[in-house]
């Protein structure tokens, strides 16, 4: 600050004659109406301690524990399903004779074979329908930190919608706006109004030809720099990048060693690619030994001769579970087996790390001890496509033979301009300050939601830092139930049943972004408690977290100890069930989020 | 009397026994079960017992494969010792010479691409690489238009259509295809080079059987690897193949379980140009009674009064057709593609099809702008003769003008594929990979003289695969794209240069020929 001699002009006593007495001045309506705007697409910070950042120190990554609910809710989830798909057998039988019209295109007729067969269109028909409203909910406007839904309703239990021609402002948990970048206004939608003036919407061309300008090249680069790898190149989507990547690295001889709830697109292209395909139990570091010395010590199938080469391919966060590859561990295994390593940065690539900088900033691990790190650009940028960041030997080779490049679509200008324009903000090039708030505001907000939710009685899985939070639900007639609940409360939520799940772990899933404030995850924490009342959903048993807090002067490590020192002397541990009541979990949440959460 | 005890005892136990029993539910049947089944034949019980205690041993036994277990036997010190001798090889093979030419000759356009685009080393040069037929990339409307959607919706959609991504904008885009092709619905996917092989795989299952153009491109080739159906080739365009082939599967298959059946083409191929005889294929697929999927990747917004595709132009009910799948991303230069057909078919596919489900929904802004893209074409129908006039001048000075090359590509295909005619091919005896490498200077000949061209890409074998077992591999070829944003005179100029080009780089001394066949 410069002394008041600087400011020589201004008299005080001249400006209280000529302004108002009231410094505020009230936004004029259409001022008033902008600022609103711009709040429903990034909530205002509403304190400077509704920060955090998060970086995971030690050795060990502990697995997160997964709570189970009582077997009143297992054995009643088995009954639904049972009923379920009775009642159907049952309207079958009956639609089939009574309306056969309607069942056309499940039999054979002149000829033709049925277009879905009968048994594999059952679940759609019977089970999906009855929850078809929750999904494809169609939207319009910016998908920020509130979401606009067209209403729309159905007249014949979800076979059709009508368009209401209403809509309704929910708050949205369900995009995958982690960092906030969905926005119609500032500087990242500035820039891209420049760039569609300048370059148009297409290059009309696939890279192989003559799709490459000067903003791949620029956005190769940042990329390439901020996730700390020296080169990376972009596609036009992200499921392709997948898709097309395993071909172009591995085939005959090859083994891809994959996680077992890794992404379609992860599948798709390990298929695609001609190679073995092995898997191992999700996180399970063990499992994932186990199989490594199975194939390295048997070799290829039949005729024993060693691999080619052996890929692990994990995510780093996984969208439906909301936990963390155990990078370290990993990367442990790597050394003594010599795999080559590919990480799926699809969520966590902007969502982790004190940087934002994906699963190797979040464990502090370098990034070159990753072989190839793929992520998306489409839930933290708010862009779309997807990138693959690798040495620059490798992103030669995958110029010329990976068949998205060769083949596929080139990403569009303005789409590139989004990625250059959020990457900037996030490494603070541009609007400095800006992308520290947004990700220490997403870390904030992931934990703050996470240990409320916990504390309330709900079965939470995924890890403390994830934003993507999955609150279990298990019997299957609570989806629908939720989700109406919610949206009632004009709150949107997704959620995921089987086959997405296990049969018995159906969930509604939380997305968290830094375009969220506390008010509105208060919001959501009171929306939860009145649901989770109503619908029978506080079942944790304690040992997930949520736990009382501690006493005074105790710290998290005397309990730690004490429980250990239970456990050695073979006394059994007591763990409450969590049921706080909603003001308690509301007032202590803020201070609580920043320490190790219990 | 301790044995009368004993005796009392065991009675009394027996008593017991007998009246737990019986108060137990269903007893009553079980007894008369035994009853009845023992019929004065003890064997018969004893060996029904038997039955039961093997159910019993049966359901507690643990899983076993059926596969045949081909394991070495090792110690755990074995194993660690061939981990220890264990090298894997590098992730990716070094560069051949031929990828890394590539890879440094890639040219890179500064700021916007159009009918004269710059480069990065300094050129103007005339574009005749990109598929901006209708210079649509310089359409001050467009971007207009563009930037209103974008101040609506932002740039992401930011989630799959399942998830909230689905946005009007993407709805209307659906419902502008459909009416102009005149199919019931539409689906609208993210990518075009990744529709079609999700569309695929996703009616077609292991045990169906698909019949497919031996040229096709390298999209369909994986939908249809990933579909695991059975899958019979038959010779490119020709019709009386696909005939026979048709005649063999209905009588191979007579007596199996019916089973589903597609014909899978191009509208205009990739990887020849030429377009495919559309009424033949439907009289065929009618006859037959399978079901046809047709690719329009390269036809839709290029064939046709209005560019609504193959048929428009040879007079095909769009219905006829089971899906047609094409690009948003090419002629129409927004992004995306789309498949077109019945409700059911689309519908399917919202739930089916991975690329749509487990990927995120398409740019409000690309969706906005295939919309005034389609509608740009409905409303001046005259703009694709301007190309088409554009694409005959181009001819004029190609073909049969130059003695080198002959353009395979349909009169009407603005991409025009220039190959090799045979006589010079077995005349130098030159290889798949000789051709590559002429076709590559020629290109770079071309740009020395300002114009950009490009060669027809191929896919390089999969790893693993030897080049014999590749199958139909598409014949090297120069790629040229006409365009309306340059004018008559500018094309037949540009076509002068690229047949000087050719003629220079075919009749210099030192072909670079001798370097690749040793």
């Amino acid at each position: 600050m410069k002394g008041p001699l600087s400011l020589p002009t201004i008299s005080l006593s001249s400006a209280k004659d000529e302004r108002a007495t009231t410094l505020f001045q009230p936004p004029s309506p259409s001022q008033a109406r902008r600022i609103a705007r711009q709040n429903a697409q990034f909530g205002p910070l509403g304190s400077q301690s509704h920060r955090y950042s998060s970086r995971f120190e030690g050795t060990d990554f502990p697995e997160p524990i997964e709570d189970s609910p009582p077997y009143y809710f297992l054995i009643t989830t088995y009954i639904s399903y049972l009923v379920l798909i009775a009642f159907g057998h049952v309207r079958d039988f009956f639609g089939k004779r009574l309306r056969p019209e309607k069942y056309r295109h499940l039999n054979a007729s002149n000829g033709y074979a049925a277009l879905n067969s009968d048994f594999d269109n059952f679940y759609v028909r019977r089970l999906k329908m009855r929850l078809n409203d929750c999904f494809a909910r169609p939207v319009t406007g910016v998908p920020g930190r509130y979401v606009t839904l067209l209403d729309r309703k159905s007249r014949d239990n979800n076979e059709t919608f009508q368009m209401m021609g209403t809509i309704t402002e929910t708050l949205n948990m369900s995009s995958y706006n982690y960092l906030g970048f969905a926005q119609s206004e500032g500087p990242c939608a500035d820039a891209v109004e420049a760039t569609v003036r300048k370059y148009g919407m297409s290059l009309a061309s696939t890279r192989g030809d003559a799709g490459t300008s000067d903003l791949h090249i620029e956005v190769e680069n940042l990329i390439a720099r901020f996730v700390g790898k020296p080169a990376a190149m972009v596609y036009s989507m992200g499921f392709v990048t997948n898709a097309a990547a395993f071909p172009a690295i591995v085939g005959k001889g090859c083994l891809i060693i994959s996680d077992e709830l890794n992404h379609a697109s992860i599948r798709f292209g390990s298929r695609s690619s001609g190679a073995m395909i092995g898997m191992f139990k999700h996180n399970d570091m063990k499992s994932l030994e186990c199989v490594l010395r199975d194939a390295i010590s048997q070799g290829q199938p039949r005729t024993h001769r060693p691999w080619k080469k052996i890929l692990v391919a994990v995510e780093g966060l996984y969208s439906m579970e909301g936990t963390m590859c155990n990078l370290p561990g990993i990367i442990a295994l790597k050394r003594k087996y010599k795999f080559h390593l590919y990480v799926d940065e699809a969520h966590s690539i902007g969502a982790l790390g004190p940087q934002g900088r994906g699963v190797c900033d979040y464990f502090g691990v370098d990034p070159s001890e990753v072989d190839i790190l793929m992520g998306t650009l489409t839930k933290s940028f708010g862009a779309n496509g997807g990138y693959i960041a690798a040495s620059k030997s490798v992103i030669d080779k995958l110029k010329v033979t990976n068949a998205a490049t060769i083949f596929g679509e080139a990403p569009t200008p303005p789409v590139l301009m989004q990625i250059a324009s959020s990457l900037k903000i996030i490494s603070g090039e541009l609007v400095p300050g800006q992308g520290e708030e947004r990700l220490q505001r997403l870390a904030f907000n992931s934990r703050y939601l996470r240990l409320g939710l916990k504390r309330l009685g709900f079965i939470i899985f995924g890890h403390d830092d994830s934003p993507i939070i999955p609150l279990m639900l298990y019997n299957p007639a609570k989806m629908p139930a939720f989700s109406h609940e919610m949206l009632r409360r004009k709150i949107s939520v997704v959620v995921v049943g089987y086959p997405a799940t296990p049969l018995e772990s159906a969930r509604a899933r939380f997305c968290v972004s830094a375009a969220h404030t506390k008010d509105d995850l208060d919001r959501m924490l009171i929306a939860c408690d009145q649901i989770g009342d109503v619908l029978q959903l506080k079942f944790s048993s304690g040992i997930a977290g949520g736990a009382d807090p501690l006493p005074d002067g105790l710290t998290n490590e005397m309990e730690m100890e004490h429980r250990r020192w239970m456990r050695e002397n073979g006394k059994e541990v007591v763990v409450k069930p969590p049921r706080w009541r909603l003001e308690d979990v509301l007032k202590r949440g803020v201070e609580d989020v920043k320490a190790p959460l219990r | 009397m301790d044995l009368e005890e004993v005796q009392a005892h065991l009675r009394r136990l027996y008593a017991d026994a007998t009246t737990h029993f019986q108060k137990m539910p269903g007893s009553a049947i079980l007894l008369r079960y035994i009853r009845s089944s023992y019929q004065n034949d003890p064997v018969r019980s004893a060996f029904e017992l038997l039955l039961f205690l093997f159910v019993i041993r049966y359901l507690l036994s643990s899983k076993y494969s059926t596969k045949k277990e081909n394991k070495v036997r090792l110690t755990e010190d074995e194993i660690d010792e061939l981990v220890d001798e264990w090298t894997p090889e590098p992730l990716v093979a070094p560069q051949t010479p031929f990828e890394e030419n590539v890879n440094e000759k890639s040219p890179v356009i500064v700021g916007p691409t159009g009918p004269r685009s710059k480069l990065s080393n300094g050129k103007t040069v005339t574009n005749l690489a990109s598929f901006n037929f209708y210079n649509f990339i310089g359409n001050e409307a467009l971007k207009e238009k563009a930037i209103q959607t974008l101040r609506t919706y932002g740039v992401g959609p930011c989630g799959p259509p399942g998830f909230y991504g689905t946005m009007d904008v993407h709805m209307k885009t659906e419902a502008d295809i459909a009416s102009h092709l005149g199919t019931p619905a539409c689906i609208v996917y993210a990518q075009a080079f990744s529709t079609i092989s999700s569309v695929i795989p996703a009616f077609s299952k292991r045990g169906d059987v698909i019949v497919v153009d031996k040229a096709v491109n390298y999209a369909i080739r994986k939908g249809i690897q990933l579909s695991r159906s059975t899958i019979r080739w038959y010779e490119h365009n020709n019709m009386e193949d696909l005939q026979r082939v048709l005649a063999k599967i209905t009588k191979e298959q007579a007596s199996k379980p019916l089973t589903r059946r597609f014909i899978i083409t191009e509208g205009l191929f990739e990887n020849v140009g030429d377009c495919v005889d559309l009424p033949k294929v439907i009289e065929l697929k009618l006859k037959y009674k399978f079901r046809l999927i047709l690719d329009e990747t390269w036809s839709y917004g290029v064939l046709g009064r209005t560019g609504r595709g193959v048929t428009e132009q040879q007079n095909v009910d769009a219905t006829e057709v089971d899906m047609i799948t094409g690009s948003l991303a090419g002629p129409l230069c927004a992004g995306g593609g789309f498949c077109a057909g019945s409700e059911e078919v689309v519908e399917h596919q919202r739930i089916s099809a991975a690329a749509y489900t487990f990927s995120a929904a398409l740019p409000a802004m690309l969706s906005t702008t295939a919309s005034e893209t389609i509608n740009l074409l409905q409303e001046n129908p005259e703009i694709l003769t301007q190309l088409r006039d554009n694409v005959k001048a181009m001819r004029g000075q190609l073909d049969p003008r130059s003695d080198w090359v002959k353009c395979s590509s349909a009169v009407d295909n603005p991409i025009m594929l220039l190959v090799l005619k045979p006589e010079h091919i077995t005349a130098r005896n030159l290889s798949p990979a000789d051709q590559e490498w002429i076709f590559q200077d020629v290109v770079d000949e071309c740009l020395a003289n300002n114009v950009l061209i490009t060669r027809l890409k191929t896919m390089p074998a999969a790893l693993g695969v030897a080049p014999k077992d590749q199958g139909w591999q598409p014949q090297p070829a120069l790629k040229v794209c006409i365009t309306t944003g340059l004018s008559k005179k500018e094309t037949e100029k540009a076509g002068v240069v690229i047949r000087h080009a050719i003629t220079k780089i075919m009749t210099r001394k030192n072909n670079r020929l001798s370097q690749t066949s040793t």
